[in-house]
């Protein structure tokens, strides 16, 4: 107790020092600020991290050290004021979003390629090729409390992808090579409880509808995706839209689709056709093929604005310089923009004035007004791919 | 490594020369190899959702086999081909990088 007291008249020092010095660093106490409109861009060449203001639309700090970052993603605590990075080398790292630190960083894979944090926040998932499953770990302290192997056939492993938190403390997950789809309950985190299903040959993403109802598995190896209905998971997995490409030869694909854009708007899902220059609008009500809407490209995520108002698409090579916004009220295309080259992902504001454009190979971030399509900024940033606000926090499978 | 290929080249038959792709084109390619070929096979091509692509992974397949394999794909698998963005020679090219390790193009 003692020496707490006396060890905190040089931290006040320190600190006022650094407010009468007005320093760029990171944030201290003395700067009393909230987290909610800050987020984080990935630099997948660098293994780094820049932090961002929404707000003031500026870059507030880079964070290095966090490896091979291709593909990499990142989840929130429920505060906001942490990040979890999965990295594509298998490392999970905690990190301050105020301090802009690492705060813990464990090697808990060889390969990796995503994770989710609990309904309750205290549990972080990785999703992992290599030992090919799902390993869960304290949100705390990163202290691993479960191991969920990925078996199949006689003993191997399946790459896990597609894995997204669900109400009830569970994990949901696709297993690539076992066309598997898994329910893990986390309720007593020591001791998963795993229900299996059987999905479709080669589940390659999934995403969970926006209240956790849903979850949808995308398949490389046949037509069609594999639908769950968490509320009822007696009845199994139900193979949806499986005739939207039966008369056109598919394209090769140069890029998978991501299905975490979760474009559910009324009664209507949108999502990207694998391997087809359309968009495929599903009407949920008998999960069939309502329409296809025509695109420039093969779509790589379909993303609503928040509103729901618009739907602004991305694209796999060669088309991966442009971006598509269509219109909801008549699913027609309203504007058409050229951010830079490779266009990785999109990110809107929490109330979708602006959205945020990753441009990896020119090396900048680009935002746009959403209603102008105007560019209201344009931010530096090492080969960008995946932008994260805090906002996701609050989310479902995000 | 790159750069080390240039005296060679130059005491080389101009036609020979040409197929190797021009400095910026290698540049372009090894590029291309990190961030897209990396998209499923990692950015250090150590595996992803395809396999690893690391010299030691390579060594018991021929050239030929890696060449048609960039360039036409394999059918029944998440292998695109990439003939509309490269010409053999490029993926010829590429499959020599593989197998020196795509360490010597670091900066």
């Amino acid at each position: 107790m003692r020496t707490t007291r006396t060890s905190l008249i040089p931290v006040h020092a320190a600190l006022l020092a650094i407010f009468l010095l007005g320093s760029n660093g990171p944030i201290h106490a003395t700067e009393l600020r909230g987290t909610g409109d800050l987020g984080l861009v990935v630099e997948r060449a660098t293994g780094s991290l820049t932090a961002v203001d929404t707000t003031r639309r500026v870059v507030l700090g880079k964070i290095p050290g966090l490896g091979d970052l291709s593909h990499a993603s990142l989840v929130y605590s429920p505060d906001e004021r942490y990040a979890y990075v999965f990295g594509r080398d298998g490392a999970l790292t905690k990190l301050d979003v105020l301090e802009r630190r690492i705060v813990k960083r464990v090697e808990q894979a060889h390969n990796s390629v995503g994770g989710a944090i609990s309904q309750d926040g205290r549990l972080i998932a990785t999703s992992n090729y290599d030992p090919g499953g799902v390993r869960v770990f304290s949100a705390e302290t990163l202290d691993k409390v479960a191991d969920i192997k990925a078996e199949y056939g006689k003993g191997q492993l399946a790459k896990v992808v597609g894995l997204v938190d669900a109400p009830g403390q569970k994990f949901v997950f696709s297993l690539f090579e076992a066309g598997e789809i898994w329910v893990a309950d986390l309720r007593d985190p020591g001791n998963p409880k795993v229900d299996k299903f059987k999905a479709g040959k080669e589940p390659y993403d999934a995403l969970i509808s926006p209240e956790g109802r849903y979850y949808i598995a995308g398949l490389f190896g046949e037509d069609g995706l594999a639908l769950l209905d968490l509320w009822n998971p007696d009845r199994g997995v139900r193979k949806i839209v499986p005739e939207y490409a039966k008369d056109d030869p598919k394209l090769p694909v140069f890029k998978m689709p991501h299905l975490e854009g979760r474009a559910l708007i009324g009664d209507y899902w949108f999502l990207p056709a694998v391997g087809h220059h359309e968009m495929l609008v599903i009407d949920r009500r008998e999960w069939k093929v309502a329409r296809k809407i025509p695109l420039d490209g093969q779509p790589v995520f379909v993303i609503p604005r928040p509103d729901e108002r618009q739907i602004w698409v991305n694209y796999a090579l060669p088309d991966n310089d442009k971006l598509t916004v269509i219109d909801t009220r008549d699913l027609k295309v309203i504007k058409q923009l050229q951010p830079g080259k490779a266009v990785l992902h999109m990110e809107f504001t929490p109330k979708g004035e602006a959205v945020w454009v990753s441009a990896r190979d020119d090396d900048r971030v680009i935002v746009y007004d959403t209603e102008t399509f105007q560019e209201l900024a344009r931010l530096p940033a090492e080969k960008p791919s995946g932008i994260f606000f805090t906002a996701r926090a609050h989310r479902l499978g995000l | 490594m790159r750069y080390g290929l240039f005296p060679v080249l130059a005491l080389l038959p101009l036609a020979l020369a040409a197929d190797q792709p021009s400095p910026q084109r290698q540049e372009a390619l090894i590029q291309f190899l990190k961030q897209d070929c990396g998209s499923c096979h990692g950015m250090t091509l150590q595996g992803g959702l395809g396999p690893a692509l690391l010299p030691e992974a390579l060594a018991a397949k021929s050239d030929d086999v890696l060449i048609t394999t960039i360039l036409k794909g394999r059918p029944g698998t998440a292998m695109p081909p990439w003939d509309s963005f490269l010409s053999r020679d490029e993926a010829a090219w590429l499959v020599a990088q593989l197998r020196a390790g795509l360490k010597s193009h670091t900066p």
